[in-house]
């Protein structure tokens, strides 16, 4: 589903006097569906980078993100942005550490949209969407609020419900469990075993040692991929 | 069935809604507009960002064919599926193309709106335009419209120099979104705003142009406005082109300085 090839990012900083900062070389690694890879490494290691670059949102210098979408494969390296975003739509979806929602939205919306934008009904996808919300301990009562004022705690959980509730054939998770109680990293780790039996690949970073060895089927060591000369 | 539908979406839009080739604007010895090129698919939502004085706002008086090109072209493709250069239109062409196929919201309402007549009838003005002319309708949809952009109908036969600021700028939206225009051009539409009734209006726009399909064009000197709202960005500096691509890309990965100087210069919220 990922197959990366050799992909390579340096920032130019223009503002510190042209300084290049190498994040990662020589990427290389891939990702069967109904997988999940855990990336490893020191922080600075350029984990979240190289997700970043899976993702679209961070360019490539050189190499390849080879994404399998709609049957065909696509390289997100090269892709227009048309292209990017079709396959944001339908094949990956990010699930990041922080929640970046509209200032008014309910939160029953925030989760349910992903659906909506696929097409399905305002009642089914709010109906799916509550009961998400209800398996990762969001009481019925702050549905309605925007998740604005919510805790960083609860935030984090509107942001997986929101991840996981669509059926997108590759996940992205980053840190999805790094400000959850025991009970709430038990939900989120059953939600990836679910993901892996309907064939999703996934990639994450969790720095987590126990929720590592629940999740991970390969850990992929990305100290290798240091650019730092 | 959900794939075929979405196939034959992704055919319909296969074919830009308008392209843009080296376009260029001089006033005698300046260059407020220098070789820009680009296409505009259906449904796209497109920012122009830069400062003052980097050529957005030209940028868009050309796009909408409101300013001459010094050099280059823009085409669009009409609503019976031909592609015309906008040089060639007609006066009375290009003024229909206006009342129905497009909308354009300024930044201060009162240039987009009759300030002296009822808020039903600066919405119904454009539907009339278009050949409407059963009064019970025209105003049946100008109320659903109202509604729509979270106005009380209440307020219908009030003129929006009684609305206030926020309200007169979701009445321009309404205005101009009741033709259901397939593009409609934006210049800096929540300048003028305070900071929570431009939350609630970008809000508004953002599911505005989803729901309807909208293509946008955004003109913008607030990189938040281009984040929440665009799909790609486009940064302009002394009349150029300097940097373009996917939104989150560029804001997230600045390549050239002056993108970089723009991403860093954001106050933190």
């Amino acid at each position: 589903m990922i197959d990366v090839a050799d992909a390579q990012k340096t920032f130019t900083m223009h503002l510190q006097g042209g300084i290049e900062l190498p994040v990662v070389r020589g990427v290389t690694f891939h990702v069967d569906p109904g997988e999940c890879v855990v990336l490893s490494g020191p922080s600075g290691a350029g984990k979240s980078s190289i997700l970043k670059m899976i993702f679209g949102n961070y360019r490539c210098d050189s190499g390849r993100i080879g994404i399998r979408h709609r049957g065909a494969l696509i390289d997100l390296a090269t892709a227009e942005p048309r292209q990017v975003l079709n396959v944001r739509r339908s094949t990956i979806g990010y699930v990041s550490q922080f929640l970046r929602a509209v200032p008014r939205v309910p939160t029953i919306d925030v989760v349910a949209e992903p659906l909506i934008a696929g097409g399905m009904s305002r009642t089914d996808a709010q109906a799916r969407a509550g009961s998400l919300l209800h398996r990762l301990n969001i009481p019925a009562r702050l549905w309605q609020l925007p998740p604005a004022t919510f805790s960083g705690g609860e935030q984090q959980r509107v942001n997986i419900a929101r991840g996981f509730i669509s059926d997108l054939p590759i996940l992205i998770l980053d840190e999805p469990t790094a400000s959850l109680d025991a009970a709430n990293r038990a939900v989120v780790v059953e939600l990836i075993a679910e993901k892996k039996r309907q064939g999703v690949a996934m990639v994450a970073i969790v720095h987590d040692d126990e929720i590592r060895h629940l999740i991970a089927d390969r850990i992929v060591d990305v100290t290798s991929f240091a650019a730092a000369a | 069935m959900g794939d075929q539908m979405a196939d034959l979406d992704m055919l319909e839009s296969d074919q830009p809604l308008l392209v843009a080739k080296s376009l260029s604007k001089s006033y005698g010895r300046i260059a407020a507009c220098r070789d820009v090129s680009f296409a505009l698919y259906p449904g796209e939502v497109l920012a122009i960002v830069g400062e003052s004085g980097s050529g957005k706002s030209t940028l868009l008086q050309l796009l909408s064919g409101q300013l001459a090109a010094s050099g280059g072209h823009v085409s669009y493709r009409m609503r019976d599926g031909v592609t015309r250069d906008l040089a060639t239109l007609g006066e009375a062409e290009r003024r229909f193309l206006f009342r129905t196929d497009w909308g354009f919201v300024h930044q201060d309402p009162a240039q987009g709106l009759r300030m002296a007549v009822s808020a039903g009838a600066n919405v119904g003005e454009r539907l009339m335009a278009v050949g409407w002319n059963h009064y019970g309708r025209i105003r049946d949809t100008a109320s659903d419209w109202l509604t729509r952009v979270e106005i009380d109908v209440a307020r219908i036969d009030d003129a929006p120099r009684t609305y206030s600021g926020g309200m007169r700028q979701r009445l321009q939206i309404a205005r101009n979104l009741v033709t259901e225009p397939r593009l409609v051009f934006m210049d800096e539409p929540t300048g003028g705003l305070d900071v929570s009734v431009q939350a609630r209006l970008l809000d508004l726009l953002r599911s505005l142009v989803a729901e309807l399909h909208l293509a946008v064009i955004i003109v913008t000197h607030d990189l938040a406005v281009a984040r929440l709202l665009s799909h790609r960005v486009m940064v302009m500096k002394g009349g150029r082109v300097i940097e373009t691509g996917l939104t989150d890309q560029v804001l997230d990965d600045p390549r050239e300085p002056y993108t970089q100087l723009l991403v860093s210069s954001i106050l933190p919220p």
